[in-house]
């Protein structure tokens, strides 16, 4: 029996500093302010360019970095199970 | 909830850097807001840690090892039993179950005395053992990995094919692993486990992943009283939890039920799991009694061991459902202080009444 990603990212327990719980795998770890938003847009199904449109709104940040720094965090969700291979596209 | 007082007696209070149970055991019934009773402990040597940790145990006594045989335990207990009433054991150290599980025989010493248990049988405690694993793997359906059972040298020559390639883990029949690269060192750990173990040893594929147990407690009729799955989050040189997590993972609970189904598991046991790569959880074994790390359940709310003191007195105990993910334990390794009269008490007369001299003697001399 494997738990699906979606019902995993809605489990995490987040809080407000970053500090991330898996509560099936039991890994924490942390995220900046930026991830935050991530993991929060991913929690409402928001697809990738929704969420690119809210980094640029809440942090100011533009062009191809800002891209790769999100793809870079949504492989690292995928590796750990969290994210579907499709989960942001 | 108010019900007599109980007597517990509980063994293994051996808390070194490869800790029993037993300190573990007591301390979550000591926790515990409806329990009012007295714990006994029973240790096989006067420098087992427990003994001198205050307020855990109300009394003490050396018991004999179970290479002294049954009839030398069987009087200790009766003895026991005269002076302070013992309403049941839980007996927490695989070598010392056989005994227990004889003395709890209808028509044995623990019936006549009235003490209570909440063992598996004898057929159960062999169907878990390493050995067996494998068997124990279809009869669950839970996966395990490639096991083979060696009783020769020669055996150990038809290792390292595709089925069971190098690494590989040599195994005691009780205790102990050591991983093999080659044959000449699975010669070298085949002849150190045969001597301290015996026969037969055990030769197993090497897993990768991550280590996760469970302790549970089945009700002996198919049904689980309640299980915490933990996720090792520190591991001490020998391999042992010295931190963990409970975790919220369904699939444990999933696998925990189907043991208690399939087996009929009556008592508390330690379900060890490796979680490999493609996310299968394999069965590495199964342990007969509490794990050291059992506190955690009460911790994370069900505690099991007062569920199965309840259990082991008769008295009716609800399943428990759920528990707090999230709950983490940390080791400590501290000093304590013991005093001449402790030491003698439990050395000359193999036993030890709290309160004897609770404070700590740190006055200047």
């Amino acid at each position: 029996m494997t738990t699906p990603p979606d019902d995993r990212l809605r489990e995490l327990a987040i809080s407000d500093t970053g500090f991330v719980f898996d509560p099936y795998s039991g890994a924490t770890f942390t995220v900046n302010p930026s991830g935050l938003v991530i993991l929060e847009a991913l929690r409402r199904r928001a697809d990738r360019d929704a969420i690119l449109d809210l980094l640029h709104e809440r942090f100011d940040v533009h062009g191809e970095d800002l891209e790769r720094d999100l793809d870079e965090f949504l492989h690292l969700l995928r590796h750990h199970g969290l994210i579907a291979e499709e989960g942001a596209s | 909830m108010s019900e007599r007082p109980l007597t517990i007696g509980v063994t293994a209070l051996n808390a070194t850097d490869n800790p029993g149970p037993g300190v573990a055991v007591a301390r979550a019934l000591r926790d515990h807001p409806d329990f009012k009773g007295r714990i006994v402990g029973l240790s096989y040597d006067a420098m087992d840690p427990g003994i001198y940790a205050r307020d855990l145990c109300d009394d003490l006594y050396i018991i004999p090892y179970p290479s002294q045989g049954l009839a030398a335990l069987s009087d200790r207990i009766r003895q026991i039993h005269e002076e302070v009433a013992l309403d049941a054991i839980i007996p927490n150290v695989d070598a010392e179950l056989p005994s227990f599980i004889r003395l709890a025989e209808p028509g044995g010493l623990l019936e006549e005395l009235g003490i209570g248990t909440f063992l598996p049988s004898q057929e159960l405690l062999e169907l878990r053992s390493k050995a067996q694993l494998e068997a124990l793997g279809e009869r669950t359906e839970i996966a395990t990995p490639k096991t083979r059972v060696l009783t020769s040298v020669d055996d150990l020559y038809e290792l390292g094919d595709d089925e069971l390639p190098y690494p590989l883990w040599i195994k005691g029949v009780y205790y102990g692993a050591k991983l093999a690269r080659s044959v000449d060192e699975a010669r070298l750990h085949y002849h150190a486990m045969v001597a301290q173990w015996g026969l037969p040893v055990i030769a197993q594929a090497s897993v990768s992943g991550e280590e996760i147990d469970i302790v549970a407690v089945g009700d002996g009729e198919g049904g689980m009283i309640g299980a915490v799955p933990m996720k090792k989050t520190v591991l001490t040189d020998k391999g042992k939890a010295w931190a963990g997590i409970t975790i919220g993972d369904p699939a444990l609970l999933e696998i925990a039920r189907r043991f208690f189904t399939a087996t009929r598991w009556r008592g508390p046991c330690e379900i060890e799991l490796l979680k490999d790569k493609e996310g299968v959880h394999q069965l590495l074994e199964v342990n007969p009694r509490f794990p050291a790390w059992c506190y955690l359940s009460a911790g994370a709310g069900q505690n099991l061991p007062y569920a199965v003191a309840r259990l082991a007195c008769g008295l009716p105990t609800p399943p428990r459902r759920d528990y707090t993910v999230g709950t983490m334990f940390v080791r400590i390794a501290i000093d304590q202080i013991a005093t001449l009269d402790q030491l003698q008490a439990i050395t000359t007369a193999g036993e030890l009444h709290y309160p004897l001299s609770r404070e700590e003697p740190h006055d200047e001399p």
